[in-house]
């Protein structure tokens, strides 16, 4: 096992994380105007943008959740215990010990455990509920007249007011991950370049050298 | 042979239900397509938004005109008579019902017609409720009644020497044609009985009437004929609606886009359609909700709606903004938004009235001060001896509520709880939960008046008359009140007080120009929200749940402060190999 400089994030890895960057800043800014927390857009504007926002989103998570399953990249989320714990102690201990971070990338393990877990709460719960709620929000107009529709509209409105929140901690959270253990350049490198530093097993590494030559530094 | 028509009748059904379905499923689709359309076509517009923004002001407001045309005034337009050239109208009249017996001589069918409708009978029986209603009949807050006082407030009748019980409303020569149809500005009406000696005064000097010119001067009804009363309802200028008043009879499109004299110039029949002298549009029997919108060709010509012209989806479907509006036609009156203020063009309306203070004289007369300047720099009475103290406003942000179109009135025949802290003269229904329902704008008209304590009613005040009791010349309420009700057959228990009641006024004139309506922010704000008092529904910008609110505010900020422990103590912690 040795480190190599591997591309471990895709042409549409980087589009997808940067655009829903972008999507996700406008989405909690237009949001919490509209839920009345600050007036630097109009209520009007506010709504365009808003919805316009995440009609994007939607469709560049058709994409990813597609992209996901054809190239078997879902398989990086998949929730695992072991190395959890090590990581989760070096956080809250560790880090300040001058420790170096457990957990070294592998080729088909790109995150660790912690982030893994981190990353698949927030595709399977916080993101739909944030869309779930926000397009019963959005039609709101084609169900009022359901019997106990404004009910309704109050816990939709109360399910995706909680998730914007939660998902406001989530990107400070992982904007605050950023500046440990390496620089802040080196963790945000990777995600322009799409190389990063990877534990590779001498077959990977033949591997890659012999048919992926492009993958490898 | 025989059998063949009933085998053919399943397919034909069958193939009518495949129509049916493939059409359901155009239309699905059409809609969807529309919709993805547009979302690409704001995308698009989103990034040339300034542009959008001023290609979309163009659309629907009228643009301003520099000159002005004759008034629209509905579907009958350009004559094929000229009234000046009749013989019959050549005259002389000695009176106006002359001039009427000379309209009814071509005019056949008219006196039949006209007699059916509520300008001449004053009377409406409610059909929902049954109620008796019309200003025969019901007490407002303004004047109170016109029951016992027509020879005075009948002067707004359409018709000739109504000032008792014994005006006979089957007589179509008493039909007054010329105030609602001439056109020489110079016709006057006056009270149909003498009144009182100190109320006689008031119409002293005025010039003689020249029949003959208005008879030959007739068209269709202008903004000046219908404004002559509905513009001075409640004994003046505006007093009573608020949203009608002289402003309209020349106003500019700032303050009705509709009837604007540099815009579309609309007589008041271009709305209030008319079909054999009855006027689409009624107070008794508001459409709160029009979901039938313009019909087709030729169709719906008979209601006063926003929708019967501009449809069910008014706004053009060119953003984001504007998908949610055509939305929000199913919950929001088109006069909410659209008439951001009413009493706007420098006519005050009265809100608040106290009859507790009427009567007071100087030297035994009565007497009037001016305490109010509105903004056409007309000065405006505060007080009179025979109606008490008023207060005026102008440019008045109106109260909104669920509406469903019914009113419920307090008549002389309510009884009520003589303690009540206050009585609303109609009361109105309405809800989220109620399909038919909007939210409406409306007035609130405030005032203190004549009750019987002893018996918890409203009363009938005999106010104009030449005789002993009438309140105005003998400032006496007790004696006004117990001929009012005496008159009528009412019982009355000797003893009055002064109640405070409510009215409430739909606001549905002075439509302004779109881009003065009310932006989405105007109710969609945690402060000062337009609608801040209607119940019944999440409101987003408006409402908050408080404690996510609280829980959300406490966990970003605890991550926050974590952070700054965390990244603090790294700081000043030694530092690790570097890899």
């Amino acid at each position: 096992m040795a480190l190599h400089h591997v591309k471990i994030f895709s042409i549409f890895e980087r589009f997808w994380h940067w655009s829903q960057m972008a999507l996700i800043m406008v989405l909690l800014i237009s949001g919490f105007g509209l839920h009345g927390f600050h007036g630097l857009l109009s209520f009007e504007d506010a709504v365009t943008l808003h919805t316009l926002a995440a009609f994007a989103l939607l469709l560049l998570w058709a994409f990813s959740v597609f992209w996901l399953f054809t190239t078997g990249a879902w398989r990086h989320f998949i929730p695992t215990g072991s190395g959890l714990w090590s990581v989760l102690r070096f956080y809250v201990y560790g880090i300040f010990k001058g420790e170096r971070h457990p957990y070294r990338k592998a080729y088909w393990r790109k995150h660790n455990p912690l982030q893994a877990l981190a990353y698949l709460v927030l595709k399977i719960v916080l993101f739909p509920a944030i869309w779930v709620s926000g397009l019963a929000y959005l039609s709101y107009y084609a169900w009022r007249n359901l019997p106990n529709a404004p009910v309704w509209l109050e816990n939709i409105a109360l399910v995706h007011t909680a998730a914007a929140f939660a998902i406001l901690a989530f990107v400070l959270i992982h904007v605050y991950l950023l500046t440990t253990g390496h620089s802040f350049r080196e963790h945000v490198m990777p995600m322009i370049t799409g190389f990063d530093e990877v534990d590779l097993t001498p077959e990977e590494e033949a591997y890659l050298r012999t048919d992926e030559p492009s993958q490898i530094r | 042979m025989r059998s063949l028509p009933s085998l053919r009748e399943p397919c034909i059904r069958q193939r009518h239900a495949e129509r049916a379905a493939m059409r359901h499923r155009r239309i699905a689709a059409s809609t969807l397509g529309r919709f993805l359309t547009t979302c690409l076509l704001a995308l698009t517009l989103s990034f040339v938004g300034q542009y959008a923004s001023a290609e979309r002001s163009g659309w629907p407001t009228p643009p301003a005109s520099e000159t002005s045309g004759p008034q629209i005034s509905g579907p009958l337009r350009g004559g094929t008579a000229d009234h000046t050239k009749f013989k019959e109208l050549k005259g002389p009249f000695a009176n106006g019902s002359e001039v009427t017996q000379a309209c009814l001589g071509c005019h056949t069918e008219t006196g039949e017609h006209f007699m059916r409708n509520i300008h001449w009978t004053w009377s409406y029986t409610d059909p929902n409720t049954g109620q008796q209603l019309g200003k025969r009949y019901l007490i407002n807050n303004f004047c109170t009644n016109s029951r016992g006082n027509e020879g005075m407030c009948a002067q707004c009748h359409a018709g000739y020497g109504w000032k008792d019980e014994t005006f006979d409303f089957t007589d179509e020569t008493k039909i007054d044609c010329l105030v609602c149809h001439e056109t020489t500005g110079t016709y006057y009406k006056t009270p149909n009985s003498e009144g009182h000696a100190a109320c006689s005064v008031m119409l002293e000097g005025k010039p003689p009437l020249d029949l003959v010119a208005a008879a030959q001067s007739v068209d269709l009804p202008q903004r000046a004929n219908c404004g002559t009363c509905h513009f001075n309802g409640g004994g003046g200028d505006n007093v009573k609606h608020g949203d009608l008043s002289t402003a309209l009879i020349k106003p500019p499109r700032t303050l009705d886009v509709h009837m604007g004299v540099d815009g579309l110039n609309f007589a008041c029949s271009a709305c209030h359609v008319t079909n054999q002298h009855v006027w689409a549009g009624s107070r008794y029997n508001v459409i709160s909700k029009d979901t039938e919108g313009t019909g087709l060709p030729g169709q719906r010509s008979d209601v006063a709606t926003c929708e019967s012209c501009h449809g069910l989806a008014p706004h053009p479907v060119d953003s984001i903004a504007a998908f949610k509006l055509n939305d929000h036609v199913q919950s929001i009156a088109c006069q909410t938004c659209h008439i951001p203020e009413f009493a706007r063009g420098g006519v005050a309306t009265v809100v608040d009235w106290d009859w507790r203070t009427a009567g007071k004289t100087r030297d035994g007369e009565g007497y009037h001060e001016e305490g109010y300047i509105q903004g056409n720099g007309d000065h405006r009475y505060t007080y009179k001896s025979i109606k008490g103290n008023f207060t005026y406003d102008e440019n008045i942000v109106p109260e909104y509520a669920w509406f469903d179109g019914q009113m419920r009135y307090t008549t002389i025949d309510t009884r009520f709880d003589p303690n009540a802290e206050s009585i609303e003269i109609n009361g109105f229904s309405g809800s989220r939960g109620d399909e038919r329902s909007r939210i409406w704008p409306f007035k609130r008209m405030h005032t203190w008046q004549p009750y019987d304590k002893g018996n918890g009613t409203l009363v009938y005040t005999h106010l104009w008359g030449e005789d002993e009791a009438a309140y105005w010349g003998n400032y006496d309420m007790g004696a006004a009140i117990e001929k009012g009700m005496a008159d009528f057959g009412l019982d009355y228990s000797g003893e009055y007080g002064f109640i405070e009641t409510l009215s409430w006024w739909p606001i549905t004139h002075m439509v302004a120009p779109k881009e003065q309506a009310l932006a989405c922010g105007d109710c969609h704000t945690p402060r000062n929200s337009r609608l801040a008092e209607v119940k019944g529904v999440y409101l987003p910008g408006r409402d908050r749940n408080r404690w996510i609110d609280i829980l959300g505010t406490l966990l970003v900020a605890g991550i926050f402060g974590g952070i700054l422990i965390h990244g603090g103590i790294r700081i000043f912690s030694p530092k690790g190999d570097q890899h």
